[in-house]
């Protein structure tokens, strides 16, 4: 009995000492990007000779990871190092780092890797490393032909983005967008698509005919996008792993910006009809059109959320055009732009969070995100004229089109693609072979 | 009607009563009201120096600031980190008591940061069926300290045991550990992410041992996020080491607690 009442007593002592210990509540840090060496992925001589006669590809191992650091370097969210600061060999590092020496030049992560040529496939090995913890953080090794060692290097960017921020890397991505080449008059537009690092390009199209919207099916490489035949809108869908393409419908009056339903298995798009423009899907089995919106004024531009359950869109029905959210039936229609200006080309972050969008005030174009209900608005950049923003597919960063104003002689107008993250800090142009308008994202490859 | 007219009557009667009780009193003349006296209060304490908890920590509060004043009047600030606690004994008892010891028993510097640890762990380790041991052990050491400290340094030393640190020592630490935490951007702004991390730390800041006490969420399923978060928190924790910890009172924060939030932030 007596000693239950110690033990209690010593229990009480000990929970008051508990109370007693200090916390510090750490609610800052810096948004400065994380420092990381990406040592040159190594091959001995034997893979060196084999890689150089069979592939033409010299110095492989470096160029992946040329690869790996640009996708890294780009998202603003890490610094690769100078790699003439680093102190250790690519081939003693990929063994056992000497974590002291990365240290000294401020690495907090380090890349490792070897290649290797085994049966004629190309084996790619990386291990990712915490030089402040002393640990390793992630192996993983791929196999493939040699011709994807581009791929390869995308895969392992998203692979170490993915184990060092918590979300899904877009790196194994490719942007289709609609190459433009000539006078403003007479623009000549193509179907194109490359790499989300602008490499690979190719274009789909000839530019016998105006191609606009081109919008990635989220679950598959299908494209969907709207062409003129003999100046008549049509729907078309693209598988671009066949090549093949077939035409989804010819719809009367203006049609607008189709896009695919999540799951892929419908198209959702706005037309006018009887002079009234609606929002309207089709089911691409049975090819059966449904009315969503039914109202006098003028509603385009829909995007679905990522569950499906709901959309969004803009329309005139409050006087000025504006972005509003219903139900996918169509019913329980809510405005949830009420700032300043036209607000445009609502798309929903693939993340289900963010609604981003085009929006003019005072002859200035911006683009910007808001929550879904409209709330926490946030104009991330601004310019003369800039639209069609597309999401990544991890919801971090937004590609869209900007122009240049022409001058008096009609000259100096182009259009290039951009991309800013959610920061708004992280602006650049996405370099295109010709002028380059209406991006979209396509999913991860990989998936 | 008989009724009525003995109602009516009654009711007057009452009225007349009333007027002839009250009439007196408002005829009655007014007070004479001393004249005005002012008093002036006097906080009693001040003067007497009563060394009660409270209001004596107060005071032992003031002494110290005072103390601090006239050092950082003298000497810049670095230096006087690097002397006082050679020149102004160290204010926590137990860990003298224990370098007293060691230095008896063995001079070398590294025994002594054994014990310290060896001592720490003590602490933690529980053992039921030795509880009359440990309270044997706790009354020798009041003796000792009673004994050994004087008075002064000793209430000073208590009163600071039982406190927080102050707004300035902890400002100072959070504005080192906001430069070293690289924030990972890609994590929800809307979920529940803290991340507690406990830290055994030395006199001079350095960290001995770092546990994140919710350790078992970093394994499970779907909580990448959760474990980026921590990884991220250790790796602010090591890089900003030493951390800047107060010159004094070791004994208050040689356990300490970090919360890492980033909410706010991701929030924008």
């Amino acid at each position: 009995m007596r000693k239950i009442l110690l033990f209690i007593l010593f229990f009480l002592f000990n929970v008051s000492k508990a109370y007693s210990l200090i916390e510090v509540d750490i609610t800052r840090g810096n948004l400065n990007p994380l420092p990381i060496a990406v040592s040159p992925l190594f091959s001995d001589s034997d893979t060196k000779q084999e890689l150089d006669n069979e592939t033409n590809i010299i110095k492989l191992g470096e160029k992946i990871s040329e690869v790996v650091e640009n996708n890294l370097r780009r998202t603003g969210l890490f610094n690769p190092l100078e790699k003439n600061a680093f102190l250790q060999n690519p081939d003693v590092a990929h063994l056992k780092p000497r974590f002291e020496d990365w240290k000294l030049i401020k690495a907090q992560a380090l890349i490792t890797g070897q290649v290797k040529f085994v049966d004629e496939k190309l084996r790619v090995e990386f291990r990712l490393w915490d030089v402040l913890a002393a640990k390793e953080l992630m192996a993983l090794a791929f196999t493939t032909v040699p011709e994807n060692w581009r791929r390869v290097g995308h895969i392992i960017s998203d692979k170490i983005y993915e184990r060092l921020t918590g979300e899904k890397g877009y790196f194994d991505t490719r942007i289709i967008y609609v190459a433009e080449q000539g006078p403003k008059t007479k623009r000549i537009k193509k179907l194109a698509i490359m790499d989300q690092d602008s490499f690979n390009t190719k274009y789909l199209t000839l530019g016998n005919e105006l191609v606009l919207t081109p919008r990635f099916n989220p679950t598959n490489q299908m494209v969907t996008y709207l062409s003129y035949f003999k100046n008549l809108p049509r729907v078309y869908l693209l598988d671009i792993e066949t090549g093949i393409q077939e035409v989804v419908g010819d719809f009367p009056g203006m049609t607008f910006a189709p896009r695919f339903s999540p799951d892929g298995k419908k198209i959702i798009m706005s037309f006018a009809k009887d002079g009234n423009s609606d929002i309207y899907t089709m089911n691409l089995e049975n090819r059966i059109v449904n009315r969503i919106t039914n109202h006098p004024s003028i509603d385009t531009s829909p995007s679905y959320s990522p569950d499906g359950k709901f959309i969004t869109f803009n329309s005139d029905r409050s006087g000025f055009q504006q972005i509003y959210v219903m139900k996918s039936d169509g019913t329980n229609v809510k405005r949830i732009s009420f700032g300043k200006g036209l607000y445009g080309t609502p798309v929903w972050s693939p993340r289900g969070d963010l609604i981003a969008f085009t929006k003019l005030h005072k002859g200035k174009f911006y683009i910007g995100v808001m929550r879904t209900d409209g709330s926490g608005e946030r104009l991330l950049t601004e310019n003369y004229y800039q639209e069609a923003p597309s999401w990544s597919p991890n919801g971090r960063v937004l590609i869209f089109y900007r122009e240049t104003k022409s001058n008096s002689e009609g000259k100096g107008f182009s259009a290039k693609l951009w991309s800013i993250d959610l920061t708004g800090y992280n602006e650049r142009q996405v370099p295109t072979e010709t002028d380059g308008s209406d991006p979209s994202w396509s999913s991860l490859l990989s998936n | 009607m008989s009724k009525s007219i003995l109602l009516s009557s009654a009711f007057h009667a009452i009225i007349i009563i009333l007027t002839i009780v009250t009439i007196p009193f408002v005829a009655k003349k007014p007070l004479d009201l001393p004249p005005l006296i002012s008093v002036e209060l006097i906080q009693i304490s001040e003067k007497t120096n009563i060394p009660f908890a409270p209001k004596a920590k107060k005071i032992i509060e003031k002494i110290k600031e005072e103390e601090k004043k006239l050092v950082s009047e003298q000497a810049p600030p670095k230096k006087v980190k690097k002397i006082k606690p050679e020149a102004i004994p160290m204010p926590d008892q137990k860990v003298e008591k224990i370098k007293q010891l060691d230095d008896k028993q063995n001079p070398e510097v590294e025994d002594t940061k054994v014990k310290q640890v060896s001592e720490f762990e003590k602490k933690e380790i529980f053992d039921p069926t030795n509880i009359a041991a440990l309270i044997d052990k706790s009354k020798e050491n009041l003796a000792e300290t009673d004994i050994k400290s004087d008075k002064i340094t000793q209430s000073q030393d208590k009163s600071l045991n039982n406190v927080g640190l102050t707004l300035s020592e902890e400002d100072a630490l959070k504005a080192q550990i906001f430069g070293c935490w690289s924030i990972p951007l890609g994590l929800p702004y809307n979920e529940n992410l803290m991340v507690r991390i406990k830290l055994k730390l030395k006199p001079d800041g350095t960290i001995t041992d770092s546990e994140i006490l919710d350790h078992a969420r970093m394994n499970k399923p779907g909580q990448n996020f959760y474990k980026v978060l921590a990884e991220s928190a250790l790796r602010a924790i090591q890089l900003c080491q030493p951390l800047r910890v107060p010159s004094t009172g070791y004994e208050r924060w040689k356990d300490l607690q970090l919360n890492f939030d980033a909410r706010e932030m991701l929030e924008g």
